[in-house]
């Protein structure tokens, strides 16, 4: 059996929909969420990976190395500010992090 | 020709600049005694951009192979988002330096962030578009938590964070599937690759991209960040995210949508009719409830973006106009009304309970009838402002053959009117008890009087930025 691009694109898509439900469903930790918006991230840059093999365009390839970059800024921020969080509330678990309401 | 390709973003490398510039100055100096300094200078910066912007403006101009496109359209949302962004900083600095937020990296997040939002508008293609936007929120995310041991102001950033990265991915896996179907990255191949009808690919990378620029905006279902982030946040900074970002949002996607689908209206149009009614009648209906002032502006802005997206879902020019004059109405009406939250304290302290207004007319009858001409003009009672800004989405929704829209628009209108008005009732009818101090700086007075009088001196030629806004559409939409 070959390898074709359809089979790229569903390891893609199932790697996307583990990110989503990562951050819907997951009711401990905040750590959890970077995790799975990290997976979201490199599910699309499969995408643009895969695509880019299949039409022989180099496009697809710079975006992802823009993605990689952003998302070494998005985590580094995203950290940043959980630290912040963890200095004044004293816990991560993503069931503390409900202050505010309504 | 790479010097002709600058020359287009010149505002932009200029901003990046100063932003640079101005962080290593306050680090080799005296670091937070120069905020006040800098933000004036920021807002000076921002103001001479945005005349030169306006000074330039000649024709449509493209660089790097049409991946910035600048024309009349970028201009003006450019044009609405320094002077904007400059007004919130003024109007913010005194209440950032009492409440002990004086820093200096402020100002230069908020440049950051402007360089993101003017990418944003002149995006031509989806690499850029996604490093505008990225630009835009990693700097909003920051300073969401720039109070950083309130727990509020740091639970807001996460949330913030955690939201936005969420839409980002959203709209990244939509950019990567029209990417591959649409074979390349520029809106400029991607609307002769949808001539004729799009491929099934194409339109699930649509529905993606929609649904992460509906979480930018903060359309329903879509908001549930918007008013925590709101209340958590510092006021002034709440005053950012409700004016520039929101124009930015909007810009970016009508400039998708007609950009890069314009092919294909009949396929968005119903995504973003449906994201109109949620987001009017979920901005009308949870805004009743509210008590905080900073939520019950959350749900306002929330159901403003509605009004501004039934524009959009005309799918004409004769819409895109109608979106664009809405969101300049719509910004200066909010500097106005934040500029009086920055201001609202009692015993030295900040409140935001809106319960706080009570009997607010008899201390300060001045203030509190620029805040009634506000709120009208919030609600769309004529013959404010507002009410020209709601007028000109409904015209555009019926000449497009959206009659039900504007129905809606209309009933959600009048439910909406109900928490506005309710305010008003605080104001003047309310028993007063320990009220607010009621002092407002010499700045701050002048923010909300000058936003309430061109809240009535507009309705006579709307200071002409229909012209505008219609060549602004003209140049989007073809």
């Amino acid at each position: 059996m070959t390898i074709g691009l359809e089979h790229y694109l569903t390891v893609a898509a199932a790697l996307f929909v583990i990110g989503i439900f990562g951050i819907f469903l997951n009711r401990k930790n905040v750590i959890v969420i970077l995790m799975s918006v990290e997976l979201i991230l490199l599910s699309v840059n499969i995408n643009l990976v895969a695509f880019s093999a299949y039409l022989g365009d180099l496009t697809g390839q710079v975006f992802t190395m823009f993605v990689l970059t952003v998302a070494a800024a998005e985590a580094a921020i995203g950290l940043a500010i959980l630290v912040c969080f963890f200095r004044n509330r004293g816990t991560i678990a993503v069931e503390d992090v409900s202050n505010m309401k309504g | 020709m790479i010097g002709a390709d600058l020359a287009v973003l010149i505002p932009e490398i200029v901003l990046s600049i100063y932003a640079m510039a101005g962080l290593m100055l306050a680090v080799y100096t005296t670091k937070d005694g120069m905020a006040p300094a800098l933000t004036y200078a920021t807002a000076a910066v921002f103001g001479i951009m945005a005349l030169f912007i306006a000074a330039t403006a000649n024709g449509p101009a493209q660089s790097f192979g049409g991946m910035i496109v600048v024309d009349d359209f970028a201009r003006f949302a450019k044009v609405v988002i320094l002077l904007s962004a400059a007004a919130v900083l003024i109007v913010g600095q005194e209440s950032m330096q009492k409440s002990g937020l004086g820093r200096f990296e402020y100002p230069m997040i908020v440049t950051l962030a402007v360089a993101g939002m003017m990418i944003m508008v002149s995006a031509g293609d989806l690499i850029v578009l996604y490093m505008g936007l990225e630009l835009q929120s990693l700097a909003l995310y920051v300073i969401a938590a720039l109070r950083r041991d309130s727990v509020r102001s740091t639970e807001a950033g996460l949330k913030y964070f955690v939201l936005g990265a969420l839409s980002s991915g959203l709209l990244l896996y939509g950019a990567s599937l029209v990417y591959g179907f649409a074979g390349t990255t520029l809106f400029a191949g991607i609307i002769d690759a949808s001539e004729g009808g799009m491929s099934l690919g194409m339109v699930f990378g649509l529905v993606f991209m929609a649904a992460g620029l509906a979480f930018k905006v903060s359309a329903a279902p879509f908001h549930m960040w918007t008013p925590d982030v709101y209340e958590g946040a510092p006021t002034p900074v709440t005053a950012l995210f409700a004016t520039a970002p929101k124009m930015a949002a909007m810009g970016l996607f009508a400039r998708v949508v007609h950009d890069a689908f314009g092919m294909a209206i009949a396929d968005w149009q119903q995504i973003v009719a449906a994201l109109a009614v949620f987001s009017m009648f979920v901005g009308a209906i949870a805004a009743i409830g509210q008590t905080d002032i900073k939520r019950l502006m959350a749900y306002s802005s929330i159901g403003h973006m509605g009004f501004a997206l039934m524009g959009l879902a005309a799918g004409t020019d004769q819409g895109v106009a109608a979106m664009l004059i809405y969101m300049s109405i719509y910004v200066t009406m909010n500097i106005g009304v934040f500029a009086f939250i920055m201001s609202m304290e009692k015993d030295g302290y900040a409140v935001t309970d809106i319960s706080a207004l009570n009997g607010y007319a008899s201390a300060q009858s001045g203030q509190a009838l620029a805040l009634l001409v506000l709120m009208f003009s919030l609600a769309g009672v004529p013959p404010m402002l507002g009410f020209f800004a709601k007028y000109a989405v409904l015209v555009a929704a019926v000449d497009a053959g959206l009659i039900w829209l504007a129905v809606a628009g209309v009933i959600a209108s009048v439910i909406g009117a109900f928490y506005y008005l309710r305010i008003v009732y605080f104001i003047y009818f309310g028993e007063p008890r320990e009220g607010l101090a009621g002092r407002m700086t010499v700045i701050q007075w002048g923010g909300l009087m000058a936003s309430a009088v061109i809240m009535i001196a507009g309705i006579v030629n709307l200071f002409g930025i229909d012209h505008l806004a219609a060549n602004a559409a003209q140049a989007l939409v073809r």
